[in-house]
């Protein structure tokens, strides 16, 4: 393997790497050797010895850089793991029965609220069973089909998963124009089109976007009346959670609406995408989570953090309902401490942060009690 | 999605709104691009000029400004004013006439075309027939006679334009009644001139290409003279008795012929070539004019010897024995002589030459002693050398002012001390209300200081950077100095010298701090001047220091051009900005971003390899950031190597757009002006659909880190605020990059007494990553009580209320995509607008604007002005983000427009509708500076000049932009084939520019 090629990448920095191991609400911290990280099955010894569950079958995840939780379960990925960590190994810790495999993946470590109510009260989404097809843990979602329910057959709303700097979205989109039945009969209009898909790139892996297809709306925008330039700057500005509603070219592979599909997305008949590594995510919502609410702040101690969200003063209900959960979660078999658990709620994942915190904490704990 | 859609709106909010905004295009400052016809009326006093793009712009005093624009896109070819009227004609190039005329509205009144008309031969005539050549309008004020290039003369009735074809004087007439010899050769040639008489309004002259010249007997219709020259003809005129005609020749000849009533051929009196024996150039133009003195003043148009300066532009005055060829650094459009206005008066007695110049205007004072120029109240040449950069500051106090305009007048020494003879109409616009200053770049390194204030930009000071440096021309070898025999006797005049000595000393950053006279420029090569207003002149030695940006950055080439060399020794300096220290950027590529903090005497500046910090009042450094990304190769190897930098495309694009710009529309806005309709981008697309373009592809790709140029320093902000905690404030330093980074260092500044003791301290506080990456365009704090903090020294000259350090801080950082509220001093992310991911638009400036109501007298809002890449003008308000009003102001391809755009505090701007003129728009309802002007015949002739008729005219300057007058301004479909024909040159220049963003590519 090429396992000495990692280390090398990774040993550019201090030979010995910091890891914050998380299990339910109680943290651990210690140190590994950088450039010996040593096997899965050590780490994972090592793992339960610190928290001291040793007969426990347990997940572990890390937080990538960016911010998505992704599995530790083979020694490469491990490896991986140790060599991205910069400077921190975030570790998080579920255990087996209660692992809430949804919980991987982009984006999830942004959805804070998602992560930790999966993560401490993983029954909370156990009424949505998952349709598993292989092993999910293993792998990242790269994009869905969605509201299949609200749309006409002929358009298809695809959601991008894009995941880091190192690949393009892949696809190239330009001017054309399209027929459309209007009041006065049928008109030409302009339209935006998907001009080419890069070879393996994301947009061509996921199957579901073609040359040709007509570019309807980006991100629930209509791109009408749009320059080719504007819905160019709105994908790119929109390019980490991307949601484009096409009308796809080949209208024979459509999305066949069943009558007893009442959830909000459909599966895809094309039998021809049966080889991509595509993913129908039947519990997505394109709700108001915010993908870039992931700045990254480095104050004067020099550890880079995400920006928290300003807790804003009307305490919205949806935040309370949150912050009660975890409460909860706190009273179910874990020592409830507030900091440690509540924190990361306002602030991502890291202590520091936490006096500020405690402030506005305070503030919010009358209203909670209602 | 519905979460965009804003729950109802609040009638209260709305109302308010309508208080506060408004969008007006009020006035266009400079000189107007490509004039190619110049009008005046000696009975208004009012000059006219047109341009080839179908504009007309008339000026009398200052601030008495007008502006119309033909529906055609064509090129004016002539003006002529109607004798004793507030009308005038127009000749465009597409052989139409117009007419326009002042009227009364409401009190004021607006230049407006009433009729417009094409001559029209017989059935099958060939073209040429019917095509206009030269325009007369005849003293009757009802008659137009046209000379064609057919050789026939045609007569229209004014107002109507009714063709009088019994009246039309054809050449086959005129050849019948000439006497036999004259008759052979003259048959079918143009119109060259056409006077008439000066004391008989019966009489008119008509002149020939080929060189035949006749007097015409109107109501006799018969020759009553003629002449003949055996040179092309190039023009005539009268002597004002009519006892005298003078004609110029195309071999640079002119000659005298006296006319007399016999119809014999009559000699030519005098035939000179001014600047023979050798070949010249034609003679194309020629005023003759009486003084009471007896000399008469002879006022021609080229005539310069062929070889050796046929490539000058020049016109000659010739009076008593002197003779001067004044020489243009552009081509000379047409000229005019002021004179006596009044018919009936015996001489001309000019007292002043008006030159119309492809880039400026000049005039000539002819009554002091040695012609100077005078210097225009308007109508300046802003881009003498090309523009770079500008800079507003509003509200200059009265001292600085003052102080300013004696440096500058000191400038001034070499013009005439004449009042601006061109004074007709009166001025209705109220005195404005505070002193502004429009500071503007230059490509040769200097810095022009205009009167910002009104209607009329006026050049305040001029400051040259060059003195600094060494360069290759040394100042002291004057072209000019010429020797006192010289001939010709040339003399350079006006201003326009669009070659800079060195390109590097090109200005691109300004900042002016109008409390302490402290200003700081910087420049293309890295040069980062301060300097200090100074009444008196000086010599003194500029402490140079070197800032190395990139520290310890290894492997590192610098392939761009070399820094400059700074003058060792004392440098003598005159009264004015005179600059102290020199900081040299190592690399020495472009100064991207410029602060000056009076108060605390230190200035920041930034280039695409990190920024700095410099203590003026220490004179030394306090500290450098390297902002380079390590695998930020374009940056590393330089920017001119493979990649052009951002400035030198831009300058590219002006240079590309100067040449090309033709027949732009310019002027007419991208849609009806006022609220964005949907509808005219559609209707644009759909016009670029017709052309059939090759369909465009976009990329679409993340940003990502590796883009290059994220290190380029975008914007430097000074606040004092709570940056470590919420106790205790302190100075500190923000930084933004095209990588979406904000630093920001805590500064410890001594206290006075101990300034000079101590050393400034800087800490790296806080470095902020915007996960979306685009460019920071602009940072600012607000204080707790969400107002922006104040300017340095504005509260201790008590011009502003101190800023509330109570409450608690917030940092607004806007970046190209997003606006983004932070708390302070613990950031953590409050609010956000998401411009881009909402409608693709990007944000290319933003400034924050007081907007005032126009009802309530103290009632007032700080506000965000922005300017985004697709041209419209939006207001963001502050602290909520809450867009509240959007307007489209510039065309989305005019891109060294949108480049140029600046705001002022009280939300106006400017920006360059080409590479001479300004547009200044109000998004205030409050701070609107457009002319407002009255144009009244008897009150302006109180002089005894005037002769006309008591008539009566009401002038109002230009319509304003947003009086929805869409019959003037409806963009027609040739102006759409102009703008699709440089789609492409657009799009390459846009492509250039955003090269640097690397995130969209052409494929």
């Amino acid at each position: 393997m090429n396992r000495s090629h990692r280390h090398g990448a990774g040993s550019g920095c201090l030979g010995t790497m910091e890891v914050k191991s998380k299990f339910g609400a109680e943290f651990r911290r210690f140190s590994l050797e950088r450039s010996k990280p040593g096997k899965f099955e050590e780490f994972y010894g090592l793992l339960q010895h610190v928290h001291k569950i040793p007969n426990v079958d347990v997940l572990v995840g890390y937080a990538d850089i960016h911010g998505d939780l992704l599995p530790i379960n083979n020694d490469d990925n491990y490896h991986k793991a140790v060599s991205t960590a910069n400077p921190l190994l975030r570790i998080f810790i579920q255990k087996k029965e209660e692992a809430d495999y949804s919980a991987f993946g982009t984006d999830t470590l942004i959805k804070k609220k998602n992560v930790l109510t999966n993560v401490l009260r993983p029954d909370n989404h156990r009424k949505k069973p998952h349709i598993v097809i292989s092993m999910p843990q293993d792998f990242r979602p790269v994009s869905s089909i969605i509201d299949v329910d609200i749309l006409p057959e002929t358009h298809r709303r695809v959601r991008l998963y894009k995941y880091g700097t190192e690949k393009p979205l892949g696809f190239y989109i330009r001017d054309g124009s399209s027929v459309r039945v209007t009041p006065h009969g049928l008109e030409k209009v302009p339209g935006i089109f998907i001009s080419r898909l890069v070879p393996g790139g994301l947009a061509q892996s996921t199957g579901l976007l073609a040359v040709n297809d007509e570019v309807l709306e980006v991100n629930g925008i209509e791109v009408s009346g749009k320059s080719l330039d504007q819905v160019t700057d709105m994908m790119i500005a929109n390019s980490r959670n991307l949601i484009i509603t096409v009308r796809p070219a080949n209208q024979r592979n459509n999305v066949v609406r069943n009558s007893r599909t009442s959830g909000s997305s459909g599966q895809s008949t094309d039998n021809s995408l049966l080889g991509y590594p595509q993913q129908v995510e039947p519990s997505f919502e394109p709700e108001d989570e915010d993908s870039d609410e992931d700045d990254i702040i480095i104050e004067d101690n020099g550890v880079p953090q995400q920006i928290p969200k300003a807790v804003p003063n009307t305490e919205s209900l949806e935040s309370l309902t949150q912050i009660e959960l975890s409460f909860e979660s706190g009273q179910n078999g874990f020592i409830p401490s507030n900091e440690v658990s509540l924190a990361p709620v306002a602030s991502g994942t890291n202590t520091e942060t936490h006096a500020p915190d405690q402030k506005l904490l305070e503030e919010d704990g009358t209203i909670i009690t209602l | 999605m519905r979460r965009f859609l804003r729950s109802g709106h609040d009638p209260a909010r709305e109302r308010l709104k309508r208080d506060l905004f408004q969008f007006n295009k009020t006035v266009e400052h400079g000189f107007p691009h490509q004039p190619s016809a110049l009008g005046y009326s000696l009975s208004l006093r009012i000059l006219a000029i047109g341009t080839r793009s179908g504009a007309v712009k008339l000026y009398g005093a200052p601030g008495v400004e007008f502006m119309g624009l033909h529906r055609e896109n064509n090129a004016v070819v002539q003006i002529h004013f109607l004798p004793g009227q507030c009308q005038l004609v127009t000749l465009l190039d597409d052989n139409s006439l117009h007419l326009w005329s002042l009227k009364v509205k409401g009190g004021v009144s607006e230049l407006q075309e009433d009729e417009s008309f094409t001559l029209r031969g017989p059935p099958g005539a060939a073209p040429s027939a019917t095509q206009i050549t030269v325009v007369l309008p005849h003293s009757s004020r009802e008659l137009l006679y046209l000379g064609t290039e057919s050789g026939n003369v045609f007569v229209v009735q004014l107002p109507a334009f009714r063709t009088l074809e019994d009246r039309t004087i054809s050449s086959d007439a005129v050849l019948q009644r000439l006497p036999e010899e004259a008759r052979h050769r003259r048959v079918f040639e143009m119109v060259e001139a056409l006077q008439e008489h000066p004391r008989d309004p019966s009489q008119v002259l008509i002149g020939y290409s080929r060189g035949l010249i006749v007097v015409w007997d109107l109501h006799g219709c018969r020759v009553l003279c003629h002449f003949l020259s055996s040179q092309q003809l190039e023009n005539v005129c009268w002597q004002r008795d009519g006892h005298l005609i003078v004609s110029c020749h195309s071999d640079g000849s002119y000659g005298q012929w006296p006319v007399s009533s016999d119809s014999h051929p009559a000699e030519p009196l005098r035939n000179c070539v001014p600047y023979g024996p050798f070949p010249c150039k034609a003679i194309t133009k020629i005023s003759w004019l009486t003084t009471k003195q007896g000399l008469p003043f002879t006022i021609f148009q080229g005539g310069m010897p062929r070889a050796s300066y046929g490539d000058r532009h020049c016109i000659s005055v010739v009076h008593d024995g002197q003779q001067t060829a004044f020489d243009f650094t552009s081509r000379v459009i047409d000229f005019t002589v002021l004179t006596e206005a009044d018919p009936a008066a015996a001489f001309d007695d000019p007292y002043a030459l008006v030159v119309l110049a492809e880039e400026e205007l000049v005039v000539i004072d002819l009554r002091t002693a040695g012609w100077p120029p005078v210097q225009p109240p308007y109508l300046a040449s802003l881009h003498c050398s090309a523009i770079t950069c500008s800079h507003h500051v509003s509200n200059i106090p009265l001292k600085l002012w003052e102080r300013l305009v004696t440096a500058g007048s000191q400038q001034h020494t070499h013009f005439s001390t004449m009042e601006w003879p061109i004074d007709g109409g009166t001025s209705l616009a109220p005195a404005p209300p505070q002193r502004d200053l429009l500071l503007t770049g230059h490509e040769d390194g200097t810095v022009r200081f205009w009167d910002a204030s009104g209607v009329c930009l006026r050049l305040l000071y001029k400051l040259s950077t060059v003195r600094v440096f060494l360069t290759d021309t040394d100042p002291s070898d004057n072209l000019n100095a010429q020797g006192e025999d010289e001939w010709p006797p040339l003399r350079k005049v006006g201003s326009f010298d669009p070659y800079s000595d060195d390109p590097r000393l090109g200005i691109q950053k300004i900042f002016l701090c109008k409390y302490s006279g402290y200003l700081a420029v910087a420049g293309t090569a890295g040069q980062v001047l301060v300097l200090e207003l100074n009444d008196e002149e000086a010599e003194h030695a500029v402490e140079q220091v070197e800032a190395d940006l990139l520290q310890d950055q290894e492997g590192y080439r610098w392939k761009g051009h070399e820094r400059l060399c700074a003058r060792p020794g004392p440098v003598h300096f005159e009264p004015g900005f005179q600059p102290f220290v020199l900081v040299q950027c190592q690399p020495p590529a472009v100064v991207t971003s410029l602060a000056l903090h009076s108060e605390w005497r230190l200035v920041a500046f930034g280039t695409s390899h990190g920024f700095g910090l410099f203590d003026h009042q220490q004179r030394q450094q306090v500290f450098v950031k390297c902002t380079l990304h390590p695998s930020d190769q374009l940056a590393l190897e330089g920017p001119l190597s493979r990649v052009k930098s951002l400035k030198k495309s831009l300058r590219q694009s002006f240079r590309r757009i100067r040449r090309s710009r033709v027949s732009s529309r310019k002027r007419r806005p991208a849609g009806p002006p006022g609220e964005v309709q949907e509808g005219g981008a559609r209707a644009e697309r759909t016009g670029l659909q017709n052309m059939e373009l090759a369909p465009v592809q976009r990329k679409i790709e993340a940003r990502s880190a590796e883009d290059s140029f994220t290190g380029f320093v975008r914007t430097l902000y000074f606040a004092d605020t709570y940056l470590r905690d919420s106790s205790r404030h302190c100075p500190s330093l923000w930084a933004g990059t095209n990588g979406g980074t904000v630093y920001a260092f805590a500064l410890r500044v001594p206290p006075a007494e101990r300034r000079m003791d101590e050393p400034v301290r800087a800490e790296q506080a806080k470095e902020i990553q915007l996960m979306h990456r685009a460019p920071v365009v602009g940072i600012l704090v607000l204080d707790g009580h969400s107002v922006p903090l104040p300017e340095p020294l504005e509260v201790a000259h008590d011009l502003s209320k101190s800023p509330d350090m109570q409450g608690s801080h917030q940092l607004l950082v806007v970046s190209e995509e997003q606006f983004k509220v932070f708390t302070l001093p613990k950031v953590s992310a409050k609010l956000k607008l998401k411009l881009t991911a909402l409608e693709g638009s990007r944000v290319r400036r933003v400034s924050v604007a007081h907007f005032s109501s126009c009802r309530a007298e103290d009632y007032g809002e700080h506000h965000l002005a922005v300017l985004t890449n697709l041209g419209d003008v939006q207001v963001v308000s502050l602290p909520l983000l809450k867009p509240q009003v959007r307007y489209s102001c510039i065309r989305r391809e005019d891109v060294s427009g949108i480049a140029s755009c600046v705001f002022t505090k009280y939300g106006q701007g400017f920006y360059l509708i080409s590479p001479s003129e300004f547009e200044r728009f109000s998004l205030s309802t409050k701070w609107l500076v457009e002319p407002r002007c009255l144009v009244d015949l008897t009150k302006s002739h109180s002089r005894p000049r005037n002769g006309s008729g008591p008539e009566k005219a009401l002038g109002r300057a230009r319509n304003s932009g947003s009086q929805s007058d869409g019959e003037e301004r409806r963009p027609g479909p040739v102006m759409e084939h102009a703008l699709l024909n440089d789609e492409r040159v657009l799009k390459e220049i846009q492509s250039t520019l955003e090269g640097d963003r690397g995130g969209v590519s052409r494929s």
